[in-house]
C-alpha cells in the first residue's frame, strides 16, 4: 500500500506540474493577445520599466563591476601559467558577453525585479485590486500584466550589455590598472576577437530569452498567487527559484545551440 | 422579468466542491430601490454578489440583470454589462500604486475618450460628494479605513452605473464613518437614480438606510420583508439576528463530540 500510495503522490506531482505548465503557456499565450493596448498607451510600459529596469541599475553596475574584476585577477592568474597575459581583455570580454553577462543579470533581474512583481502582483490580488478591475470591465491581463511583461523583455538585455560593459572595465581596473597588463594588448584583443554576429548578438538573443522567461514565470505566480500572506511569500520564493533554474537550463541549452563546435 | 426589476435572481444553485453554497435563491432587485442581503459570515453572501457580477457560473437557475441572463454572456457582453454596474469592495481595493485622484479617474481614462480637463471637473465632483476633494493628492495608504472606503465610493460611481454593489461596506469602521458610509450609500442611490445591492451582517446601520432586506442562512432565504416588517418579526432566526442575541437558531456552540466526552468523563 506504501508504493500505491507513494506512486500516487508521484503521479498527482507530475500532472500537478504539467497543469501548471498548461496553465502558464495559456497565460502567456493571452498576455501576448492582450499586449496590443500596451503599445498603443507606451507610457503604461515606461511606467513599468522604471521599476523594473532602472531600479535594478545599482544592483546590476555593482555586481558586473565587482564579477569583472573577479574575472580580471583569476583570468590574469591562468593566462599568466601559459605566457599569455595579453589575452586578458579577450577572455574577460568573451567571458561576460557570451555567458556570465547575460546569466548574472537574468539571475539579479529574478532576485530583484521578478520577486518584485510577483509581490505586487499577489498583493493586488490579495486586496481585491485585481477583482476590481475586473468590475470595472478593465481587463486585468491587458491593464497589469501586458505591461510589465514589455518592460521586463525591454529591460533584460540592456541590463545585460550594461553589466558586460562595467564587467569589463572591471576586469580592465585590475588587469591593466593594477596588475599592469598592457593597456593597448587588452584592447585590441579583445576587438579584434569579439565577434559582433557570434559573441554580443548571440549574448542578446539569450538575455531576450531569459528576460521573457523570468518575467512571464513572475507575473504568473503573482497572478496563481493563493490571496493570502503565506501564498504571496510562497509565490515569490518559487519565482526566484523556478526562473534561477530556468535560466540555468536554458543557458546550457542555448549554449550547445549557438556554439557548438564554433 | 417584471419591467421594473433590475435584477432579477430565479431558482439560483451554486455548489461548490460537492458543497452546495446557494440553494434555491429567488430575488428580485426594483429599479431604485436599495436592497440588503444579510446573514451570517459564511452564509453565501459575498457568492450571490459574484453571481450577479457575473464573476461566478450557477450551477442551476439564473440571474438577469437588465433583461440579460448573467452567464450566457460573452466576455465582450459581460464587459459591456459591468460597465453598467459598479462595485464597492470590503476593505476599498484602492489601486495602491495610484493618487486618490488617479483611483477616481481610472474608469473614465479606460472607458472613455474624455478629455483631461473634463476628466479633471468629473473626479472633483466625485470626490466633492463624498466630501475627499481635499484629499486628491494623497495616497491610497495615507488614508484612513473610512477615507479608503468613501474614495472608493467615489470610484466606485465614477461612470454613474445603473446598478451599484457594497460588499460589506461597514465593516472595521468607527461609528462616525459608519455613519457616513451609510448616508453616503443613501443618497448617491437616489441622486443617481440607481439600483444598490448591500451585502452586510451590519443589521442596525442596514435597517436605517435600507428599503427592503432578504436575510440569507446556509445558502437559502430564511427571511425578507422591510426594515419595519422584520424588526417586528417574531421568526426565531430574525430575531436573534437583529437583536445580536447569543444563542439561538444559529447556535454558541460549533458542533462537536458530547463535552462530557471531550474531558473523558463517564456518562
Amino acid at each position: 500500500m506504501a508504493v500505491i500510495s507513494t506512486i500516487r503522490a508521484i503521479g498527482s506531482r507530475v500532472v500537478n506540474a504539467v497543469w501548471r505548465i498548461g496553465v502558464a503557456s495559456r497565460f502567456f499565450f493571452l498576455t501576448l493577445i492582450y499586449s496590443g493596448n500596451s503599445f498603443r498607451r507606451f507610457h503604461l510600459i515606461i511606467k513599468e520599466l522604471f521599476s523594473t529596469g532602472v531600479m535594478s541599475l545599482i544592483i546590476i553596475i555593482v555586481a558586473g563591476l565587482f564579477v569583472g574584476m573577479v574575472l580580471g585577477l583569476q583570468g590574469y592568474e591562468t593566462l599568466k601559467r601559459y605566457g599569455s597575459e595579453s589575452a586578458l581583455g579577450v577572455m574577460v570580454a568573451l567571458g561576460l558577453v557570451r555567458e556570465l553577462g547575460p546569466v548574472m543579470a537574468a539571475l539579479l533581474f529574478a532576485s530583484r525585479a521578478g520577486s518584485a512583481m510577483t509581490a505586487e502582483i499577489g498583493l493586488m490580488k490579495a486586496t481585491e485590486q485585481i477583482s476590481a478591475m475586473e468590475m470595472m470591465a478593465v481587463n486585468p491581463i491587458a491593464r497589469i500584466v501586458a505591461p510589465r511583461f514589455w518592460a521586463g523583455v525591454i529591460s533584460m538585455p540592456l541590463l545585460a550589455a550594461l553589466f558586460s560593459a562595467v564587467g569589463i572595465f572591471g576586469g580592465y581596473l585590475v588587469g591593466v590598472v593594477q596588475i599592469g597588463v598592457d593597456e593597448g594588448s587588452f584592447w585590441s584583443q579583445m576587438q579584434a576577437a569579439v565577434d559582433f554576429r557570434e559573441d554580443i548578438m548571440n549574448g542578446v538573443i539569450k538575455s531576450l530569452v531569459f528576460g521573457t522567461v523570468v518575467t512571464v514565470i513572475a507575473l504568473f505566480e503573482g497572478f496563481d498567487a493563493p490571496p493570502t500572506a503565506e501564498g504571496v511569500s510562497g509565490a515569490t520564493t518559487r519565482t526566484v527559484v523556478t526562473s534561477s533554474l530556468a535560466i540555468l537550463m536554458l543557458d546550457f541549452v542555448l549554449t550547445a545551440i549557438m556554439f557548438r563546435g564554433a | 422579468m417584471s419591467s421594473n426589476a433590475l435584477v432579477e435572481i430565479r431558482d439560483l444553485n451554486f455548489t461548490y466542491d460537492k458543497r452546495p453554497v446557494l440553494q434555491g435563491i429567488n430575488m428580485t432587485f426594483p429599479r431604485g430601490r436599495l436592497v440588503a442581503i444579510m446573514g451570517l459570515s459564511g452564509c453565501g453572501k459575498t457568492t450571490l454578489l459574484r453571481h450577479i457580477g457575473g464573476a461566478l457560473k450557477p450551477t442551476k437557475g439564473c440571474v438577469r440583470m437588465d433583461g440579460q441572463v448573467m452567464h450566457e454572456l460573452d466576455p465582450a457582453g459581460l464587459y459591456a454589462m459591468r460597465r453598467k454596474m459598479g462595485m464597492l469592495f470590503q476593505f476599498g481595493a484602492l489601486f495602491t500604486d495610484m493618487s486618490v485622484y488617479d483611483n477616481v479617474a481610472f474608469q473614465m481614462r479606460e472607458h472613455t475618450d474624455l478629455p483631461e480637463d473634463i476628466i479633471h471637473d468629473l473626479v472633483m465632483m466625485k470626490l466633492h460628494a463624498v466630501g475627499l476633494r481635499g484629499a486628491q493628492n494623497m495616497m491610497p495608504s495615507e488614508l484612513s479605513g473610512g477615507m479608503a472606503r468613501r474614495v472608493a465610493l467615489a470610484r466606485t460611481v465614477a461612470l454613474d452605473p445603473m446598478l451599484i454593489m457594497y460588499d460589506e461596506p461597514f465593516a472595521g469602521l468607527d461609528p462616525i464613518s459608519l455613519t457616513v458610509i451609510g448616508d453616503l450609500i443613501r443618497r448617491l442611490n437616489d441622486a443617481l437614480g440607481a439600483t444598490s445591492i448591500i451585502v452586510t451582517h451590519d443589521i442596525q446601520e442596514s435597517l436605517k438606510i435600507v428599503d427592503y432586506v432578504y436575510f440569507m442562512a446556509g445558502g437559502v432565504i430564511v427571511a425578507e420583508g422591510t426594515p419595519d416588517e422584520l424588526r417586528a418579526s417574531d421568526k426565531d432566526f430574525v430575531h436573534q439576528f437583529v437583536h445580536g442575541e447569543m444563542d439561538g437558531p444559529v447556535p454558541f456552540h460549533y458542533p462537536g463530540v458530547d463535552f462530557r466526552q471531550d474531558l473523558n468523563l463517564r456518562a
